[in-house]
């Protein structure tokens, strides 16, 4: 299949060289093994093709089925407190068969409504809109679009998924406990975390939790260091970081802020470790527990918070930047305009990722801390709201008079620019102390993060998907369905977090199991059945999305090399590219890929490969020179 | 993965890839013990902090780490200069004093519990806890390093580290002087702090 050029000296990255760059390779790694590499690709058993492949786009596969699973039962766990919050009064005694002993008298459990809110929140953040979001795109594009064969080190990507697999695997084994899953909501506070005999959600559940969450931050780091060494590394001939998509530079900075904030939330994950087993007291202090005084002494749980919220902050970043980078893509593709602003976009991402690390303390403006402390993080955080600015002023001057075509994944991409904007302008109200103290642990917060990074990132998601479909199976998703799929989730988003911003403002408490005994909240029972029928309806539109998605893949029409007319590297490909991406040279790169629509050009895209000495008419003054 | 010169590539850094992977890790690792060194700053601020004594032990490890950071300076170096029995000497030498410093660490965690500092249970405090988790996570880490060494020794056996491959030596070099300087930096911190 591939032929390398037999004059190239060959030698793989990954085989040790002299240790630098461009220097002439020594004999014993020279004598070009390539031909034979690729024979050894042919003859591979299927287990080191499909299970434990070091290939970057089956790696980004295996993210995204294990993402869409845990979404999955990310969403019937939200669908189940839904049911809870919407009939408080009603059995469900209908469900015993599926819950057991976590329906009594047809009551659902309250611990084991902790335990819902809490896996659903750690499920979606870290497993879903994490893993299964960057993993599976930064794994599949990074090496496409840089022009690259593979991953800096494809073994260590391959660590990297299957230490997902079985930081899943634990958690998943978690929900199954007598005692349940960890129930201290997803930022497990201690002190209710740290204490065995708090609840039951705080025995084996919050262990399991913990060591789950290690797996992940050991499968993220290898991930996030192999994305950026190869952003910088192995970029083909030409592909200068200011040639890089949009895509690749979100991806990109999310794995520094990855590289950056896991390792302290390991830190503060340890440091839990230690005070739940081993007896020390680094966020206990003055406990009684039942009428007995613990001996821990000296701890203090907000060192914990901010620790937690060190990592917290940059997470919901790493969670929506690569959603914003796919759909700056995904638009200016379907726009057929070049992206507007493309130094602006680079520095706005820029600009967030440093934001992200010197915001933390908004989450905690509660505890306590010292008020000029207060307003010098509230200042940092409505600061944010300037990039954030810019990434939508420029968004939407890219849709601006362009010749949109509305594919599916245009449609989400739209979705999303939509939904970041309403959940960022409640940002600003949240970002405001004196506010935030008003508004601290209501339905407002909730609205408030699942529109803006939430739903968001998941517009990102699925238009990530119906946009690289074709490279990734090489058959296309059905349009139509997706337009279903797309107005139903759309329409449900909004019918579920506008009204949930209203009761949240009239001061409707976060994670209280029932609030029927309280007569100031009796008024919005309506709205919290509505809320409730929306979410759950919402949440089984998106069935119609996976029919689409495991049909497509068998049944789907066949793609073409470049379905959407794209100019990035990826569509250069063949249509489903074997391992080492181009069969024969990887091509160079002359321009930047937002080429669309260029006066001059008879088509209306030029791809990131063609010369500007192809293209005299087309050429702007300064391009004229710029030939080969 | 088809083999593809890097001379094909736009330059980065001018790095290897293998040793981008390794700054980037070490930039984790740097972060984790931000993290912890931070914690205990601000822990300490907020009082009931039992001061505890250093062991005087703790200065002997200071030195034997520094002298197998400089036993594997000269095995770099003597690597550069293809004198490889030397490269060998350096990195058993390394090697050595390594393990020396583990056992010097488990040796004053001894000292330490002499002198009522514990790591936890009813008499212990967060300052002597932390002093706990800083010199293991780092003795943790200590073993990695090591193990990174052994690895080179071993390649050395199979004459394949030498003036023209010298990125595994250079590597492990740097994990290992990074991995004496963050206990240099801790046992800095810990004798301002404590």
């Amino acid at each position: 299949m591939a032929i390398n050029n037999p004059n190239l000296p060959n030698f793989s990255p990954a085989v040790e060289s002299q240790g630098g760059i461009g220097t002439a390779p020594v004999s014993h790694v020279a004598h070009g093994h390539g031909e034979h590499d690729e024979h050894e690709h042919h003859d591979q058993h299927w287990m080191w093709k499909y299970v434990f492949s070091q290939d970057h786009k089956q790696i980004a596969k295996q993210f995204l089925i294990t993402g869409m699973l845990w979404a999955i039962i990310g969403g019937l766990l939200s669908s189940l407190f839904r049911l809870q919050l919407g009939w408080p009064e009603g059995t469900m005694e209908w469900l015993k068969p599926v819950l057991g002993h976590w329906v009594e008298a047809g009551k659902l459990n309250p611990e084991f409504y902790l335990a819902l809110v809490t896996m659903h929140g750690t499920i979606m953040v870290f497993f879903v809109l994490t893993a299964g979001l960057s993993g599976t795109f930064s794994n599949f594009l990074i090496p496409l679009q840089v022009g690259a064969r593979d991953m800096a080190s494809g073994f260590m990507n391959m660590l990297s998924y299957w230490f997902f697999f079985l930081s899943s695997v634990v958690m998943f084994a978690s929900l199954f406990l007598e005692t349940g899953p960890a129930a201290a909501g997803w930022t497990i506070y201690p002190p209710l975390s740290a204490l065995p005999q708090a609840i039951p959600g705080s025995g084996m559940g919050m262990t399991m939790w913990l060591v789950s969450m290690a797996l992940f931050i050991v499968s993220q780091l290898l991930g996030g260091v192999n994305y950026v060494t190869t952003v910088i590394n192995l970029r083909t001939r030409g592909m200068s970081m200011s040639k890089l998509p949009l895509t690749i530079w979100a991806f990109f900075l999310t794995a520094i802020l990855g590289i950056l904030s896991f390792p302290v939330l390991f830190s503060a994950a340890l440091l839990l470790i230690f005070d739940r087993s081993f007896g020390t007291s680094f966020f206990l202090s003055d406990i009684y527990i039942a009428g007995q005084a613990l001996p821990n002494q000296g701890g203090s749980p907000v060192l914990f918070q901010h620790l937690f919220w060190f990592l917290g902050h940059p997470e919901v970043y790493i969670v929506i930047m690569p959603a914003m980078g796919m759909v700056s893509e995904v638009l200016a593709t379907n726009a057929r305009k070049p992206i507007f602003g493309y130094r602006a976009m680079i520095g706005s991402l820029i600009g967030i990722s440093l934001l992200s690390f010197v915001v933390w303390a908004h989450h905690m403006f509660v505890t306590g801390m010292n008020p000029f402390l207060g307003s010098v993080f509230m200042f940092l955080t409505l600061i944010i709201a300037v990039p954030s600015g810019v990434k939508v002023f420029n968004w939407l001057a890219t849709l601006w008079r362009g010749n949109i075509r509305f594919t599916a994944a245009m449609l989400f991409a739209i979705g999303f620019v939509s939904l970041f904007i309403s959940g960022g302008l409640t940002g600003i109200i949240l970002g405001n102390a004196t506010l935030d103290i008003q508004m601290h642990n209501t339905y407002f917060v909730v609205a408030h993060f699942h529109l803006v990074m939430g739903s968001s990132a998941f517009f990102g998601l699925f238009a990530g998907v119906y946009h690289w479909f074709p490279k990734m199976f090489g058959r296309m998703m059905d349009e139509k369905l997706g337009y279903i799929h797309f107005w139903l989730t759309f329409a449900g988003v909004y019918l579920v977090f506008m009204p949930m911003h209203y009761v949240g403002i009239a001061g409707f408490p976060r994670r209280y199991y029932a609030w029927t005994g309280f007569d100031a909240f009796s008024q919005f029972a309506d709205m919290n059945k509505f809320i409730s029928v929306a979410a759950i309806l919402a949440f089984f539109a998106q069935f119609i999305f996976i029919i689409n998605f495991f049909y497509s893949i068998f049944r789907g029409r066949r793609a073409t090399e470049n379905p959407w007319n794209s100019t990035t590297l990826e569509w250069t490909t063949p249509i489903e590219p074997g391992h080492g991406n181009w069969p024969g040279e990887i091509p160079a790169v002359y321009r930047w890929p937002y080429d669309y629509s260029k006066p001059g050009s008879e088509a209306d895209f030029i791809p990131q490969t063609v010369p500007y000495s192809q293209t005299q008419s087309s050429n702007l003054p300064y391009e004229k020179d710029m030939g080969e | 993965m088809t083999p593809e010169t890097l001379s094909e590539k736009e330059i980065g850094l001018g790095w290897h890839p293998k040793r981008v992977l390794l700054i980037l890790l070490i930039f984790s690792i740097v972060m984790m013990f931000a993290a912890f060194t931070s914690g205990y700053i601000v822990r300490q601020d907020e009082g009931n902090w039992r001061e505890f004594d250093l062991p005087v032990s703790l200065l002997l490890n200071t030195l034997v780490i520094a002298l197998s950071s400089a036993a594997m300076q000269w095995a770099w170096y003597s690597a550069k200069k293809d004198e490889i029995s030397r490269v060998k000497m350096g990195l058993g030498l390394t090697l050595a004093l390594g393990v020396a410093f583990l056992f010097g660490q488990v040796h004053s965690w001894g000292d330490l519990v002499d002198g009522r500092t514990y790591f936890g249970g009813a008499d212990a405090n967060p300052s002597g806890s932390f002093l706990y988790v800083l010199m293991g996570v780092h003795a943790f880490h200590l073993v990695t390093g090591l193990v990174f060494v052994a690895v080179i020794l071993s390649r050395t056996f199979g004459y394949q580290v030498h003036s023209r491959a010298m990125l595994g030596i250079g590597n492990a070099t740097l994990y290992w002087h990074f991995l004496g300087g963050l206990w240099l930096y801790l046992y800095l911190f810990l004798l301002l702090n404590h």
